[in-house]
């Protein structure tokens, strides 16, 4: 089969699945910070952003000026950082400095593209008939190409401490990429159990295998919650958060940015975030299926339950980064450094040696 | 013949790769727009200042280049994640087709792992995965000292055994 043989609406309806999870996402994270910033709130006892909220104009009748419990706020802040003023430090590498946030952007949206959020479903009917898989992009290597994929953000933040000329910068910089590199390997590891046990390296056929085998969680726990500890690692949030440790680096690789570049450093840690949490969705929780509902839906609106699971599972996760963010304190480095090489490693290693003893055994 | 065209479409690696470009146009043209074209065109003031420009290290004037030397450490982590990462590339397909394979597959990666785990013992051992090195050097010397004690004292009692 040629490409010319997908009719054009395919390829129409197909990008607009793109355009759809891209935007659901981009649309997403300005709530999500909301939700972090509320959350953050009440857990240390205070209101949280509860001002911005509906201009106070006429038409909106009774709603005019209504707080709308300060959801409009990162909407505001968005606004902020786009009429920010935009200058390159002097000293600075301009091309590297334009290029970091960019890199450090691309690369984790781009992971995102693998994960399946539900089945599919057919569009149209008899010969034109076409299927639309809820997955972006279909490969058969779909977990090497997310994790190799997301590891190309570390270029973006060593290019990012480097070409601002600023030893704060320089200093975060190499922490972060001391720390993601530390912690994916351990991260590594912990999936190749996962991929042994279902036998495949794509991702929607390892969330069919998990909806005949039992979730993740249950046959594979200790992969589970090192894939958990390194998802935090991954995504420079405390209790990891050393290459912004505010008290001793300023704001550490994004010092000198300001303006749309540093809320492009934003936008990427939050959709590292939802990436991380959609890979433990999909690796460990079981995808878009849930028990009782059926894993591969027949018509569209059941297959519209895929990702309203999914995002639900989802979104649990995320509360719990955003929990543990604002109740665990921050690491000494030295500490973080043996808890990735000492403690995760071999535990990691473990565990996949564990699991390919008992692959033989039960084989046989 | 509807099941054939999506047995099709799963095999059209290229149609794939036309998604995915999609999605990374998506996202680099998301970049343009926000960092530069957007911004610059319709609404970011530019005021140039040359003290705005400068670098900035908690209001202090810089000294000397910040291209500083750092920890010889952060290498020694680069260097050890090379050999972890080399050895995920391997395990990957290995990974995706021990089921099929079964037990001799099993025995020759474990032969692979261990040569591996040989190397990172030995790591671990010289202290390469401590960050702290001095202070951990500091307590093997503590602990060679004791047990130079324990052993002193030891012989010590045996020969009073004797003498007694």
């Amino acid at each position: 089969m040629v490409l010319a043989e997908i009719s054009a609406l395919e390829v129409l309806a197909n990008t607009l699945k793109v355009l759809v999870a891209f935007g659901a996402i981009m649309a997403l994270i300005p709530q999500l910070i909301w939700i972090e910033r509320k959350v953050a709130a009440w857990i240390q006892h205070r209101a949280g952003p509860n001002k911005v909220g509906l201009p106070r104009w006429k038409i909106l009748g009774p709603l005019a000026g209504f707080h709308l419990w300060g959801l409009l706020q990162p909407l505001a802040d968005v606004v902020k950082l786009l009429f920010k003023e935009d200058f390159v430090p002097r000293r600075a590498d301009k091309i590297l400095f334009f290029l970091a946030p960019a890199l450090v952007f691309v690369p984790i949206a781009l992971a995102f593209a693998v994960i399946p959020f539900g089945w599919g479903s057919w569009f149209g009917q008899g010969e034109g008939a076409f299927f639309v898989k809820y997955q972006i992009f279909d490969i058969s290597a779909g977990v090497l190409f997310a994790f190799a994929v997301s590891s190309v953000a570390v270029h973006g933040l060593t290019l990012a401490g480097w070409s601002s000329y600023n030893k704060y910068s320089q200093m975060g910089a190499v922490r972060a990429s001391a720390q993601l590199i530390s912690y994916e390997a351990a991260m590594f590891m912990a999936v190749l159990a996962v991929v042994m046990q279902a036998g495949t390296l794509r991702l929607d056929e390892i969330v069919l295998a998990q909806t005949q085998h039992g979730w993740g969680i249950l046959t594979q726990p200790v992969a589970f919650v090192v894939f958990l500890v390194c998802a935090f690692a991954e995504t420079n949030r405390a209790p990891f958060d050393f290459p912004e440790a505010e008290p001793e680096l300023i704001a550490g690789y994004h010092l000198e940015y300001g303006s749309m570049k540093f809320g492009l450093f934003f936008l990427g840690e939050y959709f590292g975030m939802v990436v991380q949490c959609s890979l433990l969705t999909t690796l460990f929780l079981g995808g878009w299926t849930l028990p009782g509902i059926p894993a591969k839906p027949d018509n569209f609106w059941m297959s519209l339950t895929g990702p309203i699971i999914f995002s639900a599972k989802v979104f649990l996760l995320l509360l719990l980064f955003i929990q543990v963010r604002w109740t665990l304190p921050r690491f000494r480095f030295d500490q973080l450094m043996s808890l990735g090489w000492k403690r995760l490693i071999p535990i990691a290693l473990a565990n996949l040696v564990f699991t390919a003893l008992l692959g033989v055994a039960l084989s046989r | 013949m509807a099941a054939a065209t999506f047995q099709e479409l799963l095999s059209n690696t290229m149609f794939q790769y036309f998604l995915v470009f999609v999605f990374t146009a998506f996202g680099v043209v998301f970049v343009i727009l926000n960092v530069d074209v957007l911004g610059k065109l319709l609404f970011r003031p530019v005021m140039p200042d040359p003290l705005k420009l400068t670098t900035y290290e908690c209001g202090e004037p810089t000294i000397g280049s910040s291209w500083v030397q750092f920890d010889i450490r952060f290498y020694t982590v680069a260097l050890i994640f090379i050999v972890f990462d080399v050895e995920v590339v391997f395990l990957f397909p290995w990974a995706a087709v021990f089921a099929k394979l079964g037990a001799p597959a099993f025995t020759k990666v474990m032969i692979f792992v261990g040569v591996l785990a040989v190397g990172f013992i030995n790591a671990w051992k010289k202290g390469d995965l401590d960050w702290v090195t001095s202070i951990a050097a500091h307590d093997l010397a503590a602990q060679k000292d004791a047990r130079l004690a324990r052993a002193r004292q030891r012989a010590l009692e045996t020969e009073e055994r004797r003498a007694a």
